[in-house]
């Protein structure tokens, strides 16, 4: 389980997260939703450890994390996964060596096992004969894809991702939204889902969090989250506009 | 007025010494991470890219100075009747000063503004945060293949220049100064010691290293854009060869 006991976050003075409390269950999916420079990435990159909190306990398991060394951290980093919001492939590398990337850093599996975990995990993100390419030859869905393919490679038990629907194309969104169910059905991980698409969040999520101007404001299953009256909340659900979209949610709540 | 000029001056000194510091621990913690795990084929790959690339542009630097400090220096000397001392003058120069100083400032435009641009971009692109998520230390990954690269790369690039531009100052004795080719190499043997050669390696094992984690400090604190990957390269080119210039001195007046 990951816990957060009333962490705040300010830079430089400015307060970004203010008295987060916050619990997400093994295998779950929790997606965060909040608009632009609400705190929700800020919470995100509190969660893997890229940045420290002002105040407040991070438990991840039976770990403390906010107060671990580098090196304490990267031994609990060899149990998460990411996916960036802008994918964060190594352009230097190609698709194969970006996916191979953790498993020759941190295990010693020889080179063919090496290889065939990587056309696995390539497979498993519907990717296949990409692992020659290097990362600009592919579109943003493909490198969102790819970035999912890298995470998953070590077996991680917690996966995040920053907006991975951020700068698709409905279809494209759609897709990767069905890659995170079913990565989460085949891995049994847990998913922390940090999206500004409420339709995206829907579809994925098992509860949904609302950020707004460093406050959580609110945090429940789907269901109980789209009958919410919290003019704040009914804002975001105003986005769905079509019945495509609302349908998620009106399935969930059925 | 005065008490506002006082602020300024006093914010900018502040803001010069916490980057210092920041420099100051960049730097130990690359050197603790310097033997930590050895990427022999990231150090090698560092080496082509940034010392072999960087090989005809120094050769072409120090041949031309070689060159121009003849020009000015043979022709009075000859005329003191002091031509078997050109070669000397000409070999101490650049292997104590111009050789390892020239080269610094190459190496600090080819070499220092490649790392920044490179290391800039993947911040940008976040392969940096990537790369900790991902449980790598982006020091011991990014910083220490390029600074042991720099260490070996700089004083060979040194040697090279120098050997290029003593080559240099010899055509232009022999071939337009008219000073017979054996005068010229035997001052060269009789000024010349081993010391004005290796002290100004050691010298650009020191401008490897400022080149190294300056490059560095820039790339990883660089601000966000387009616009802030190009200001953090100029940034590492000017202050590269503003501390080249000045730990030169300090060098030379501990080694000589």
């Amino acid at each position: 389980m990951i816990k957060l006991i009333d962490v705040c976050k300010d830079f430089r003075g400015k307060a970004a997260l203010q008295h987060v409390n916050l619990e997400i269950l093994d295998g779950e999916t929790l997606a965060i939703i909040g608009g632009s420079g609400s705190g929700k990435s800020t919470l995100l990159r509190l969660l893997i450890g890229l940045i420290r909190p002002s105040s407040g306990e991070i438990w991840i398991g039976q770990d403390e994390i906010s107060h671990m060394t580098d090196a304490e951290m990267d031994r609990l980093r060899l149990r998460m996964g990411m996916v960036f919001q802008y994918s964060a492939l190594f352009d230097s590398m190609t698709v194969g060596d970006n996916v191979a990337f953790g498993l020759r850093e941190h295990t010693d599996y020889d080179e063919a096992r090496i290889r065939s975990i990587v056309e696995e995990k390539l497979h498993q993100v519907g990717l296949e004969h990409v692992a020659h390419l290097m990362p600009n030859e592919l579109s943003g869905g493909m490198k969102k894809r790819v970035s999912l393919a890298r995470a998953i490679a070590i077996e991680p038990e917690i996966i995040f991702y920053d907006e991975p629907s951020s700068g698709l194309d409905p279809i494209m969104t759609s897709k990767i939204d069905e890659l995170i169910v079913s990565t989460q059905r085949a891995l049994h991980v847990t998913s922390v889902v940090v999206t500004h698409d409420m339709a995206s969040a829907c579809r994925i999520a098992d509860r949904i969090a609302m950020v707004y101007e460093g406050e959580l404001i609110a945090v429940d299953t789907v269901e109980r989250f789209c009958q919410m009256k919290d003019e704040r909340i009914q804002a975001f659900f105003h986005t769905l506009r079509t019945e495509k979209e609302v349908e998620p949610c009106l399935q969930k709540q059925r | 007025m005065v008490i506002r000029m006082m602020e300024l001056i006093g914010s900018f000194v502040l803001r010069r010494l916490e980057e210092l510091g920041i420099v100051v621990l960049l730097y130990g913690e690359t050197m603790k991470q310097l033997f930590h795990r050895p990427r022999m084929r990231h150090i090698i790959a560092q080496m082509s890219h940034l010392g072999v690339d960087s090989l005809s542009i120094v050769c072409l630097t120090l041949l031309f100075t070689g060159v121009v400090f003849t020009l000015q220096t043979a022709d009075q000397f000859i005329r003191f009747g002091a031509q078997s001392t050109v070669g000397g003058i000409i070999s101490i120069a650049i292997g104590r000063e111009l050789g390892p100083v020239l080269v610094g400032v190459v190496c600090a435009g080819r070499v220092g503004a490649a790392i920044t641009a490179e290391i800039s971009t993947m911040k940008v692109t976040e392969q940096i945060d990537a790369l900790r998520v991902m449980a790598v230390n982006p020091v011991n990954y990014l910083i220490v293949p390029r600074m042991i690269a720099c260490m070996i790369v700089v004083p060979m690039l040194t040697m090279f220049g120098d050997i290029i531009g003593v080559l240099g100052g010899w055509l232009t004795a022999v071939y337009y100064s008219g000073i017979s080719s054996d005068i010229f190499w035997s001052s060269v043997n009789r000024f010349t010691d081993a010391f004005d050669l290796t002290g100004g390696m050691i010298k650009a094992v020191f401008f490897g290293n400022v080149i190294a984690v300056l490059g560095c400090y820039y790339g990883l604190h660089s601000p966000d854009g387009a616009e802030g990957v190009g200001k953090a390269t100029t940034k590492t080119v000017v202050t590269s060869i503003i501390v080249i210039f000045i730990l030169n001195a300090l060098l030379t007046f501990l080694l000589y």
